[in-house]
């Protein structure tokens, strides 16, 4: 069978490979993103005692190793008579372990907003929640954005690290077919064209979003603007943000 | 418009609005305030003079809850703003009884601090709809008086970062005042303006200054602003107030040699 019957015979597999991969990112991601906000927020509490136990829980997360986290979540817990689901297990994983980079994430893009931000919210009388809600997050998340892709990037990398805990995903299906046509360059040379194809997509997806948080701000141009569907407008004289850092976002 | 300022001046059975009671305020082992006493009346524009560093902007920040002092007491209307009563005791204020205090106080900042993620109506309406809870409608209605009285009329779709300094600090001025504010605080707010710009931002405040009776708190270094607006004009050096007065007699004839040098200096 030479490697082209084989890499068709194989595409069913590494169809349902993919479905098992953008389940453990998107599923990952997702719960990453709530940790990341929920420990970014919990880094800024007035309360040592939270701020303390924030600092042990991402440092914890963030200094281990993700296959040792997975293997703790799937080998060692059932010894203790937790058994896990293995898709759940994988998700559980990758969404601690990014979540804590994330939190980093989230606390640096909220100090990056500037202080009179959060004193004007305050001369306005805004409870620290609305304060956090309508001005300052908005600005953050703009600020966000970026260094949440690089993550997500990593995240889908770290999806691979699946087929340790019994999950058939891409990188599954991909030892599948070098083991099928026992030629290792071809078999990997598929799946880094795949992973990269996913990972380009998920860029794409992400330069949209920070398109348009940047717009919220006033910051850049709209979405259809970029996209060239409509004829940029004239932006206003008096920008915020230099023109460089708003081009290129998607070219 | 009446003038109420001579009468207000003049000692009133109700407690002063703003009362300093051996206010002291350090940063690291700065000294800025050393036991500040003086009290405003109600209805009263007073100017806050002297070099920098002399403390002027630390009462403002102060009032507003956006620094804490380390001593004495601080008073609105008679109630301890930095403290609440708990029995006969006075105890540091919770945040709770502290935003209760600072809906009487707004404040407008030498860099205007308008958001940037919404537009020039939302960064008016936000505080009135959702912390004072007026409607939508109302708070739309009140926004757009308040644009035209700042001059503003087309702007309210506008986004903060298509204004010329100027026209930001005209929003920021409106945004205050839409949370009806007992006193009002203004922060150098022409500081970082073109010149020819100051005085269009000053004559809107001057028209605000003499058609309420809102109490105003004012550092700046416009000394004529400070002689039209004002009623009274503190003179601070090295967190003291060296001399006070009403605006004519401290510009035209200071009595002490510290305002006589500063006076020399900025006019």
């Amino acid at each position: 069978m030479n490697n082209v019957d084989a890499f068709i015979a194989a595409l069913p597999g590494i169809g349902r490979g993919i479905l098992v991969t953008l389940e453990l990112t998107l599923g990952g991601a997702v719960f990453a993103f709530l940790i990341a906000l929920a420990l970014g927020l919990a880094t800024r509490s007035r309360l040592l005692l939270v701020r303390g136990a924030t600092r042990i829980v991402i440092e914890f997360f963030r200094g281990t190793s993700l296959l040792v986290q997975l293997f703790w979540l799937f080998y060692v817990l059932p010894l203790l008579g937790i058994r896990l689901d293995s898709l759940f297990c994988g998700i559980l994983a990758l969404a601690l372990n990014y979540g804590a980079y994330g939190a980093e994430v989230v606390r640096g893009g909220i100090s990056a907003v500037s202080i009179g931000q959060f004193e004007a919210s305050r001369a306005l009388n805004f409870t620290s929640w609305q304060r956090m809600r309508r001005v300052i997050f908005p600005q953050a998340w703009a600020q966000m954005v970026p260094p949440f892709t690089n993550l997500l990037i990593q995240l889908l990398k770290g999806t691979a690290l699946a087929t340790f805990i019994l999950l058939h995903d891409l990188n599954f299906f991909i030892n599948e077919l070098r083991r099928s046509t026992g030629d290792t360059l071809f078999a990997y040379g598929i799946g880094l064209v795949i992973y990269f194809v996913i990972a380009y997509l998920l860029t794409l997806g992400m330069n949209a979003v920070e398109v348009r948080a940047k717009n919220r701000i006033a910051a850049g141009p709209t979405l259809r603007e970029v996209m060239g569907l409509k004829p940029p407008k004239a932006r206003s004289q008096i920008d915020q943000t230099p023109r460089s850092r708003m081009t290129g976002v998607i070219s | 418009m009446p003038t109420k300022s001579a009468a207000r001046t003049t000692a009133v059975p109700e407690p002063p609005r703003i009362q300093f009671e051996g206010v002291v305020k350090k940063f690291g082992l700065n000294t800025v305030l050393d036991g500040l006493d003086f009290s405003v009346a109600r209805g009263d524009r007073v100017t806050l003079i002297g070099p920098s560093g002399s403390g002027k902007t630390t009462i403002l920040r102060l009032l507003m809850t956006l620094e804490e002092a380390n001593g004495g007491l601080i008073s609105i209307d008679g109630e301890p703003f930095t403290h609440e009563r708990k029995g006969k005791r006075l105890v540091a204020a919770s945040e709770k009884y502290k935003r209760r205090m600072r809906t009487k106080i707004g404040m407008v900042f030498q860099q205007f601090n308008l958001f940037p993620n919404m537009t020039v109506r939302e960064n008016i309406t936000e505080a009135p709809q959702h912390v004072l809870g007026q409607s939508k409608d109302v708070a739309n209605m009140r926004a757009t008086e308040l644009l035209a009285q700042v001059g503003l009329e087309g702007k309210a779709d506008a986004h903060p970062s298509q204004l010329s300094g100027g026209q930001q600090q005209r929003v920021a001025i409106a945004r205050a005042l839409a949370m009806e504010p007992k006193i009002l605080l203004l922060d150098e707010v022409t500081s970082s303006l073109d010149p020819e710009i100051v005085a269009e931002v000053l004559a809107i405040l001057r028209d605000i200054a003499l058609s309420t009776d809102i109490t105003m708190l004012i550092v700046t270094h416009e000394m004529q602003f400070a002689r039209d607006v004002s009623n009274r004009v503190l003179m601070f050096d090295g967190g003291r107030i060296v001399e006070e007065d009403e605006p004519e007699a401290i510009f035209t004839n200071p009595r002490e040699k510290r305002t006589q040098d500063f006076l020399k200096a900025v006019l």
